[in-house]
């Protein structure tokens, strides 16, 4: 992996959001978010983390894209650009993004910054990234995404360590998004889209009494290891989306699709990508349960992201259909916030709120409250 | 310049030692000789002739080990100057290490100990010829019986780990006992407990349930509502958490715990705020621990030895490890006959030095002492966090404006958000004001972590050099930030480069291994 | 005791600071801070604790005068062992231990603790070169630890249960390891045969269930095994480990036991430096070879060499940091406390001070000695070897013959202010000889029990 680093800067990422929409998706909201006197954030957020990088490590060029895209960020600060995309005409859209995206990817960066928010993360986790990590600089409205620094700050000083050498381990991180309007309109349904490569910041003094954070893989795979050694013969497992339930399908020596169902029985694959009406099929014909994992920041087991686990499904494995599977800093990012559950079934939702089993790995699990905000009222 | 001289700086102008040293096998003369070694005496060998190659050609050694050869002085040098390139507990404000009570050892107890009477002793010699000794760790088992409320106390354990582990050993040759050892395969601890109760309990052969924190810091009492069956053999649980935070409602947990059957385990290393305050079995707890090396002073000894006490309920006692030490009027014995007992758990009686230690230190104190201790212990750390919590940046998560025991587990999140500086970063850069500070077990339940425990040993101006210290890394963090990322400047070494301990190809875990790793052939 | 004073541990006790900290605070008093804690758990009044002795002089006299009461076997007179070891300790051993930088360091990075750390790897050098293995932990609790661990780790790296144990093991150590390995491993004992492993035996039990074969060497009994390379071909072939627990004070002149085949070593280092402390004073060490796998399951901590930004520069580290039970609390192997690591400083200056040709000497004088006093003791009339392995240090005398007890000659020898060894059985007596026990002081043990077999039991 390369040192260099590329930046992408969404210009009108956050605009939505200092106007009170909800998030600044489509050239019709950014429209309005401008009428009512927006700024553009990104700009000077990618600005602030490029300004670390400025510090330590003065002589760097970054590779960008054109005018508001990257390269005026990078001349504000001082640095050197080497433009590698440029949009056509004056207004960017998500295409733009994409498109600078695998242009860095191309000129072989190793880092790719870039400067928004959820739906700036889901234009590029459908690019072919060559290898090169993605690390977000926070500028967007809505970011329920796990692959954004903490503060621009945060990241431009990740990215400097980047620059310095250290080999920092990847982990792999779930780009969501949900629908605006539906924000809009009160609800919160995330989808998962994909998954980005983030670079974290190991912990490596504090060794007499601690270990390094940097072994979220290894997590990972002690989670999903937890969840294999808990699979019963005879019993199908339905696999839902996410990187910890892929690491189950690996663990198994299947092709598990990332954003799907698949379903799995005594170690082999019996189903992959399956719909709706396949699913409930095949549960109604033996005993079954769903795994599940913490998709994102905010706790979401179910949701409009598994349609094909339906409600229907559910129901028609039974009482405790769920096998729930996440590792401990997943339940520990929560902050003490509960899982969500939210089947669009209400009934169904209630039911499956409470304390719910998290396998954290072959030996070790958690019992962690689960809430059904669709429910209320309900029982 | 002059008399009078300036007064001092506010802030220490600290360097460490930094003597350079090569690895003791650099030092090799050929030929010198540290010390010189008791030979056979003349007729002695005429009577058993060549005793090395009478021995099988197997287990010969065919050429002497590569150890280095050193003249006396040139060793004690070597280390002596490694000895100064650390900062012990005697030479800096040492209240950065939180859970780890780095209290005031007291010199005259490493006296005391220094004697034949002590040193020499063997364990199996003569039970008339070790009365002293037998009654010490007999008077430190009741005094510490005392402190917990508990029915005994074993002192055998090495270490606050070993005890821990002595805990679940013991609960679960209670339940194999009572015939539920096969039903009861379940642990429930909490996430700010110790990892080391996890840990033991794992490997005692346990499945761990592991509880949350709710919004306040607390463990969710209904998650171990939830958690609780049949199958549970214990809990096992820190209080006052390492947050610093006294759960409240800890009887309660406890009573649950006794309401399906299982045991309840009181790890205490926590316990410096609360000596003589509140008590393990007046909760209701059926066993817990102290480290003797953390709450009743004896020396950490660069990472050991520790030394552990175990105290039961009636209930655990004929499961404790043995022997156990009994009193027949004013005479002392060892009791091996105890068919219950788990066994042993280490080699003989244990830590006896650290016994002693802390022996001298519980009578130096007493009952009033011990309070005292416990009271300026929480006094401190009031204090501190009062004094921590101004500076811009920090933060205590958790039962925001509550007063806390013993520790407080910060966070610097706000100042990393603001500057990107971690609190690794931060903690590396105050070793160049001589302090350090430790930040939290993993994972990370409170982001950027700094945990610190004043004890009741720093006084109130060494407590304010802690906080000036900090308060100043905290200032460089946000207007010379490159002096903190590219700290350490004042110390032994400069910044260290990990990568090649995790790579199996070129990782060096000993001196051996990094001459055949990287100059296998150099010499032919 | 006046109501106010000010103990010298505890310098916030002075009224004035403490007023004003609390003011500081804005609690009234230090009750405050207690408020979390329910009053039904709060203690009322005092603990029921022996009155204090705030000065240190009358604290001094009080502990001197319990010790006092210990009477230590004058130097050469102890022929104790099973265990805990007297051996020479040279001065600057514990110099170097005893000074407050060592003494009460702990946790601090391979910044501020620098020394403690490079101390600690030369430790792990060290060891390593007189194992003539390339991987040496941290030290853990002590032997029996080590062992309990080293077979858990054949247990976790091979997948199987099974343990042959083909050596006599001291019995405390069996009862350690069979508690603490109990979910995970089944130990199978092989009798020993005349004092040794029995290697046919031993060798017929092995399948594809077995673990790892456990040697002891030298055994509980002092025995130097001699078939462990016959052993540990017989593992390898059918993917099992061999575990040999050792006492590294024999290896200048004994051959490692990885010269013999052994994938793991492992054992107490009390006799390299460490005085008997009541048998207070174990540190455990395992030791391997440098194959990533088995590294992985050694929850010890293991430091390592690193770079840092200036050339020529020593900096430390953790070697493969993930292992430990802080990385992945119970998913970890085991767990990493606060163990034994001054013992292994001191254990490290002392191979400083002995260098090769010292340990060459010291292995030579024990053997020598070891020889003389089973010659000497087995000349007295009934008294026998209980077998005719090699020794080292350790041999067990068979009294029948004499047709008296182990508990006689103990009981009876004390009188002459002798230790005459440990009893292990009725009529066996463990008799333990180093380079503390001179050629007069072994002439003096074979005369007293000479004396004591010729008027028989009394």
């Amino acid at each position: 992996m390369t040192l260099s680093i590329g930046l992408i800067v969404n210009p009108v990422a956050g605009v939505g959001g200092a106007v009170g929409l909800k998030g600044s998706d489509g050239a019709d909201v950014q429209a309005v978010a401008f009428d009512r006197g927006a700024v553009a954030r990104a700009a000077e957020r990618s600005q602030r983390a490029l300004s670390v990088i400025a510090q330590t490590h003065p002589d760097t060029t970054i590779l960008t894209a054109a005018g508001d895209m990257g390269e005026a960020s990078v001349l504000a600060e001082g640095l050197t650009p080497d433009v590698v995309y440029r949009p056509f005409g004056s207004v960017t859209s998500g295409a733009d993004t994409t498109k600078a995206a695998s242009a860095l990817a191309l000129a072989g960066v190793g880092l790719i910054l870039f400067a928004g928010g959820d739906g700036t993360a889901r234009d590029i986790c459908g690019v072919d990234l060559a290898g090169a990590a993605v690390l977000g600089v926070p500028a967007g409205v809505k970011m329920y995404s796990a692959c954004f620094a903490v503060s621009p700050v945060a990241a431009g000083a990740i990215a400097s360590r980047w620059l310095t050498g250290e080999r920092l381990p990847v982990s792999s991180r779930e780009v969501l998004d949900v629908d605006e309007e539906q924000i809009r309109n009160g609800r919160v349904h995330a989808v998962l889209y994909g998954m980005l490569a983030m670079p974290v910041v190991p912990g490596r003094t504090q060794s007499r009494k601690s270990a390094t954070s940097g072994s979220q893989l290894g997590a990972v795979r002690t989670a999903a290891a937890g969840a294999v050694a808990r699979m019963e013969q005879g019993v199908t497992y339905v696999l839902g989306p996410g990187g910890t339930i892929d690491e189950i399908a690996r663990l198994l020596e299947v092709d598990g699709t990332l954003l799907g169902a698949d379903a799995v029985r005594d170690g082999d694959l019996v189903l992959a990508d399956a719909t709706e009406r396949q699913l409930l099929e095949l549960v109604g014909a033996g005993p079954s349960k769903v795994v599940l994992t913490v998709i994102g920041g905010q706790g979401f087991l179910l949701g409009r992201g598994n349609q094909q686990i339906s409600a229907a499904v559910l129901r028609e494995i039974g009482d405790d259909p769920l096998m729930v599977v996440a590792t401990e800093e997943k339940l520990i990012d929560l902050g003490g916030r509960p899982l969500l559950v939210e089947t669009g079934d209400p009934e169904l939702d209630a039911m499956l709120a409470g304390y719910s089993e998290v396998v954290t790995g072959p030996r070790t699990t958690s019992l962690y409250p689960v809430d059904a905000p669709e429910s209320e009222g309900t029982i | 310049m002059s008399l009078p001289i300036a007064p001092k700086l506010s802030l220490r102008r600290f360097h460490e030692a930094r003597w350079d040293e090569p690895i003791v096998f650099e030092l090799n003369t050929p030929g010198e000789r540290g010390v010189l070694v008791s030979r056979p005496e003349p007729d002695l060998l005429s009577t058993v002739g060549d005793v090395v190659g009478a021995l099988p050609s197997s287990l010969r050694r065919k050429t002497p080990a590569a150890l280095p050869e050193m003249g006396q002085m040139r060793v004690l040098k070597h280390y002596l100057r490694l000895s100064q390139e650390n900062l012990g507990a005697d030479l800096n404000a040492d209240i950065g290490q939180g859970t780890c009570t780095m209290k005031y050892s007291p010199k005259v107890n490493d006296a005391l100990i220094r004697t034949p009477s002590l040193t020499e002793l063997h364990p199996l010699q003569s039970e008339d010829t070790v009365q002293g000794i037998l009654e010490i760790i007999w008077a430190t088992e009741q005094m510490l019986a005392e402190i917990s409320g508990m029915e005994r106390v074993s002192l055998q354990t090495s270490g606050g780990s070993a005890a821990i582990w002595a805990n679940i050993a013991m609960i679960r040759a209670y339940h194999e006992a009572a015939g539920q050892g096969e039903q009861r395969d379940e642990v429930i601890t909490t996430i700010f407990s110790h990892p080391s109760n996890a840990a033991t309990a794992k490997t005692a052969g346990y499945t761990v349930i592991t509880l949350y924190p709710d919004a306040d810091g607390y463990p969710d009492i209904e998650a171990f509502k939830a958690a609780l069956s049949p199958r549970t053999a214990a809990l096992m649980i820190t209080n006052p958490e390492d947050t610093g935070i006294y759960n409240p409602r800890i009887a309660e947990f406890v009573d649950l715990a006794h309401s399906v059957g299982a045991l309840a385990a009181y790890d205490q290393a926590n316990a410096n705020g609360i000596l003589g305050v509140t008590r393990a079995r007046d909760a209701g707890f059926d066993t817990c621990h102290f480290n003797l090396h953390k709450t009743f002073s004896t020396p950490h000894g660069s990472g050991g030895p520790g030394s552990g006490a175990t105290a039961v309920s009636d209930k655990l006692v004929p499961f404790l490890p043995g022997p156990l030490v009994e009193r027949d009027g004013d005479r002392f014995f060892l009791d091996s006959d105890r068919p219950m007992s788990i066994g042993k758990v280490a080699p003989f009686y244990g830590v006896v030095p650290n016994i002693v230690r802390a022996y001298a230190w519980m009578r130096s104190l007493g009952a009033e002492g011990l309070r005292e201790a416990a009271e300026i212990a929480v006094l401190n750390n009031n204090y501190l966090m009062k004094r921590i919590l101004e500076i811009p940046g920090a933060s205590a998560p958790y039962a925001t404006g509550r007063r806390r025991i013993e520790q407080v587990r910060y966070s610097w999140q706000e100042l990393y958000e603001e500057t990107g500086i971690t609190s690794e970063e931060m903690g590396v850069r105050a070793t160049d004001f001589g302090v350090h500070y430790w930040t939290s077990h993993h994972p990370f339940v409170v982001p950027q972590p700094f945990t610190l425990e004043p004890t009741e040993s720093y006084s109130k101006e060494e407590i304010d050099e802690y906080v000036a210290i900090m308060t100043e890394v905290a200032r460089e963090a946000r207007e010379t930030p490159d002096v903190v990322r590219t700290a350490p400047h004042n110390q032994t070494v400069h910044h260290i480069h990990h990568d090649d301990l995790d790579d199996p190809e070129r990782w060096a875990p000993s001196w051996r291994a990094y001459q055949r790793k990287y100059f296998a052939g150099d010499d032919g | 005791m006046t109501d106010t004073f000010v103990h010298p541990y505890i310098p916030n006790s002075v009224p004035a600071v403490k007023a004003v900290m609390l003011a500081e605070t804005g609690a009234t008093s230090v009750e405050d801070f207690y408020a979390d804690i329910p009053a039904e758990l709060r203690v009322t009044g005092l603990l029921d604790l022996p009155e204090a002795l705030v000065a240190e002089q009358d604290l001094v006299s009080h502990v001197a005068d319990l010790l006092s009461r210990n009477r230590p076997v004058a130097a050469g007179r102890s022929f104790l062992g099973a265990g805990t070891y007297r051996h020479f300790v040279p001065a600057v051993v514990e110099e170097v231990i005893n000074r407050s930088e060592f003494l009460t360091a702990y946790a601090g990075e391979p910044y501020e603790d620098h020394g403690r750390f490079q101390a600690l790897f030369e430790y792990q050098s060290l060891m390593a070169e007189l194992l003539a293995m390339d991987v040496v932990n941290v030290p853990t609790y002590d032997g029996f630890q080590a062992a309990a661990t080293a077979l858990s780790m054949a247990g976790r790296f091979t997948g199987r249960r099974c343990v042959i144990v083909a050596s006599d093991t001291n019995p405390d150590m069996m009862s350690k390891v069979l508690d603490f390995t109990k979910p995970m491993l089944d130990l199978v004992v092989v009798p020993t045969v005349n004092g040794s492993a029995d290697a046919a035996a031993v060798i017929a039990e092995l399948d594809g269930e077995t673990a790892a074969i456990w040697v002891e060497t030298p055994s509980f009994r002092g025995v130097l095994e001699t078939a462990v390379t016959e052993l540990a071909e017989a593992a390898h072939a059918v993917g099992a480990l061999v575990v040999v627990g050792t006492d590294p004070i024999g290896l200048g002149v004994l051959a490692p036991p990885a010269e013999q085949g052994a994938d793991i070593v492992c054992g107490d280092i009390q006799s390299l430096g460490l005085r008997q402390w009541f048998g207070g004073a174990h540190a455990g060490f395992i030791a391997l070879h440098d194959d990533p796998g088995l590294v992985m399951e050694l929850p010890s901590r293991l430091l390592g060499l690193a770079s840092t930004d200036v050339e020529g520069e020593y900096g430390f580290g953790d070697v493969a940091y993930d292992r430990t039970s802080f990385a992945v609390r119970e998913e970890g192997k085991e767990w990493v406390g606060t163990a034994a690591a001054l013992w292994g400083i001191a254990a490290g200056v002392y191979l400083s001070l002995m260098g090769p040709h010292g340990m060459v000497e010291l292995g030579e004088t024990i053997l020598a000695r070891t020889a003389y006093a089973i010659k000497m003791l087995t000349a007295v009339e009934g008294v026998d070897l209980a077998d005719d392995a090699p020794h080292l240090r350790e041999f067990v005398l068979d009294l029948t013959g004499a047709g008296l007890t182990a508990a006689e000659v103990i009981t009876t020898l004390r009188r002459d202010g002798i230790e005459p060894g440990v009893e292990i059985g009725t009529n066996e007596l463990l008799v333990c000889v180093t380079e503390i026990n001179t050629m007069a002081d072994i002439d003096d043990l074979a005369f007293s029990l000479s004396a004591l077999c010729e008027r028989g039991a009394s």
